[in-house]
């Protein structure tokens, strides 16, 4: 479903501020393929997902989405394929706009917006009822302002909005990190009641190995604009954070993992 | 009590000036609440409307068909700045600015090189064929002319339609794909929206709008100058926090909070009129009196956010 081939990303370079990214990554997603991302500050994540949203094109290399090459494409064209939720909860709605406008709005993803009305009648049915899934009274409040939610209702409205249309692709970029862990952890376990439901071939990053190993088929870890671990099937049901931080030291040599990654 | 009578008498004239101005402040609306762009074309786009009117009515063109011309052209202006800041990555003040400068040397050259340009009024069948005038608010007043061509009325129902047709628009996929775009373009562009293209867009529909402001003004008062529109931008701001302050409680419907902008510019006409009328100022400083009122304006959120905040009341957890 996913198919990035050595990609290359240096920020600016020619400066002394130069930073290299992403280092060559190459990765492959087949279709339904949950994975979670896991990796120290500095290590690609976050530049991984964004390469693949299209935030800025990569330098080198190719990304393509369910056979469609993305590599050149705007951030816009791409959204047609690609649901986002970002860290941020501030990022992923439109503070000033309703919740049903904001939902409208992700419900036209990747159609051309027409002089055809904003929002009818017979979605505002389809938008409660979908509310009603979150559990968070949402769907009593559909003509208020999303700037009135608080930061977890505004991360599963923005859940929801990214499946609304399936996408072929789900990035989920630490979108619970700034929440409180209750609140984190009932948006996580919507995510995969979601996810599951439609199947979405999803990215994961996530900052707490101990979600990172339990959620999803397929774990890989990231160092240095590389993907240095990759685990899947049995070999990933069967981890725990100990081996995880035993094989991370393996593969690249380095002990910083334990304490960079244990604390974040 | 010779000040007040000199006060009622000009207020007709003050609120037809302040429905004209309102339209073009309804532009600002457009790009500075809806965009988040502070958008300094204006000065210049108003300009260009009055004076492309002008030239084109003088030079026999039907009315209807030069307004439509001046909103065309005023779209042009806003296109360049668009172009500008989307195309080629300058911040949205500086393209204003920029494309505002140039247009100084266009308005005078629409003028082949004059500095102002006149409607013939004195001739009876060209007066008659405008569609507002300072001087029907004379005539009406005598009663040598029908009510309905008071300009009060003729521009407060073009206000209607203007406020009707942005309140469709707003309602559409297109309108509501602006307002994400100037909501959140990062949200925005994650739904697949091309927030460079309704960038332009909205840029355009508010400097066609300022535009035909400015067509409107030049009839009203039968010319068009170079510097009509200095300052427009302050004064559309003036009319769009004017408009917030005295009706957000009261209006919070769309077209309604687009109407209030439109007050806004009436209240703005009436209070200049007022300082006229009852103090022995010299008007030159009515400009200066302007920028301190927006500036005082502009203040107050941030003086209120910053010094008399209350506490958010915290608790939404187990809701979250």
């Amino acid at each position: 479903m996913l198919d990035i081939k050595n990609i290359y990303k240096t920020f600016n370079a020619g400066t002394v501020n130069e930073k290299t990214a992403l280092n060559g990554v190459s990765l492959h997603l087949n279709e339904g393929d949950f994975v979670t991302v896991i990796g120290g500050n500095g290590a690609g994540k976050s530049t991984l997902l964004n390469a693949v949203a299209g935030t800025w094109l990569v330098d080198e290399g190719s990304i393509t989405i369910g056979g469609v090459d993305v590599t050149h494409l705007p951030e816009h064209k791409r959204a047609k394929y690609i649901g986002r939720v970002f860290q941020d909860p501030m990022m992923g709605t439109a503070a000033t706009m309703q919740i049903e406008e904001n939902l409208a709005l992700a419900f036209r993803r990747g159609k051309p917006r027409t002089l055809r009305t904003g929002i009818n009648k017979a979605e505002r049915e389809q938008y409660r009822e979908m509310l009603k899934i979150l559990d968070l009274g949402l769907e009593d409040r559909m003509t208020s302002k999303v700037g009135l939610l608080s930061g977890g209702q505004r991360q599963a409205l923005t859940l929801l909005m990214a499946s609304l249309v399936k996408p072929k692709l789900l990035l989920l970029d630490e979108h619970t990190a700034a929440l409180d862990p209750k609140t984190a952890a009932k948006v996580l376990d919507a995510t995969e009641k979601i996810v599951t439901r439609d199947n979405l071939t999803t990215l994961m990053i996530t900052h707490n190995m101990r979600d990172a190993i339990m959620h999803g088929n397929r774990l890989i870890m990231m160092y240095e604009g590389r993907v240095a671990l990759d685990i899947s099937g049995e070999a990933k049901k069967n981890l725990t954070v100990e081996d995880l931080l035993a094989r991370f030291g393996q593969a690249t040599g380095s002990t910083e993992a334990d304490d960079k990654m244990l604390l974040a | 009590m010779t000040n007040l009578a000199n006060f009622i008498g000009a207020l007709p004239g003050a609120i037809s000036q302040g429905l004209i101005w309102g339209i073009m402040a309804i532009g600002v609306y457009i790009t500075y609440r809806i965009l988040d762009i502070a958008d300094l074309t204006v000065d210049g786009s108003f300009c260009t409307g009055g004076v492309a009117f002008v030239v084109l009515f003088s030079g026999g063109m039907n009315l209807w068909l030069a307004l439509a011309l001046a909103f065309l052209v005023g779209t042009l202006t806003g296109f360049a700045t668009g172009l500008l800041h989307t195309l080629c990555g300058i911040p949205a003040i500086l393209a204003g600015i920029l494309t505002q400068l140039g247009l100084w040397s266009v308005n005078l050259a629409i003028m082949s090189m004059k500095a102002n340009v006149s409607i013939n009024v004195i001739d009876k069948a060209s007066l008659n064929r405008l569609l507002v005038s300072l001087r029907f608010v004379q005539d009406v007043a005598k009663g040598e002319r029908p009510v309905w061509q008071h300009p009060i009325f003729v521009v407060g129902l073009f206000t209607i339609v203007i406020i009707a047709v942005l309140y469709w628009f707003f309602g559409t996929e297109l309108g509501c794909s602006l307002r994400a775009t100037g909501s959140n373009p990062n949200m925005a562009r994650a739904q697949g929206i091309n927030t460079d293209f309704n960038k332009v867009l909205g840029l355009m529909i508010s400097n066609g709008l300022v535009a035909v402001s400015g067509a409107l003004l030049a009839q009203y008062q039968s010319y068009g100058d170079i510097n009509m529109g200095r300052g427009a931008i302050v004064i559309g701001l003036a009319a769009v926090i004017i408009g917030e302050v005295v009706f957000s409680r009261i209006f919070h419907n769309f077209a309604l909070k687009l109407l209030a902008v439109s007050f806004g510019s009436i209240i703005y006409y009436v209070v200049i009129q007022a300082v006229l009328s009852f103090t022995e100022i010299n008007s030159n400083y009515l400009k200066l009196i302007s920028a301190g009122i927006v500036a005082l304006f502009l203040s107050v959120p941030y003086w209120k956010d910053k010094y008399f905040s209350k506490p958010v009341k915290r608790g939404g957890t187990q809701n979250a």
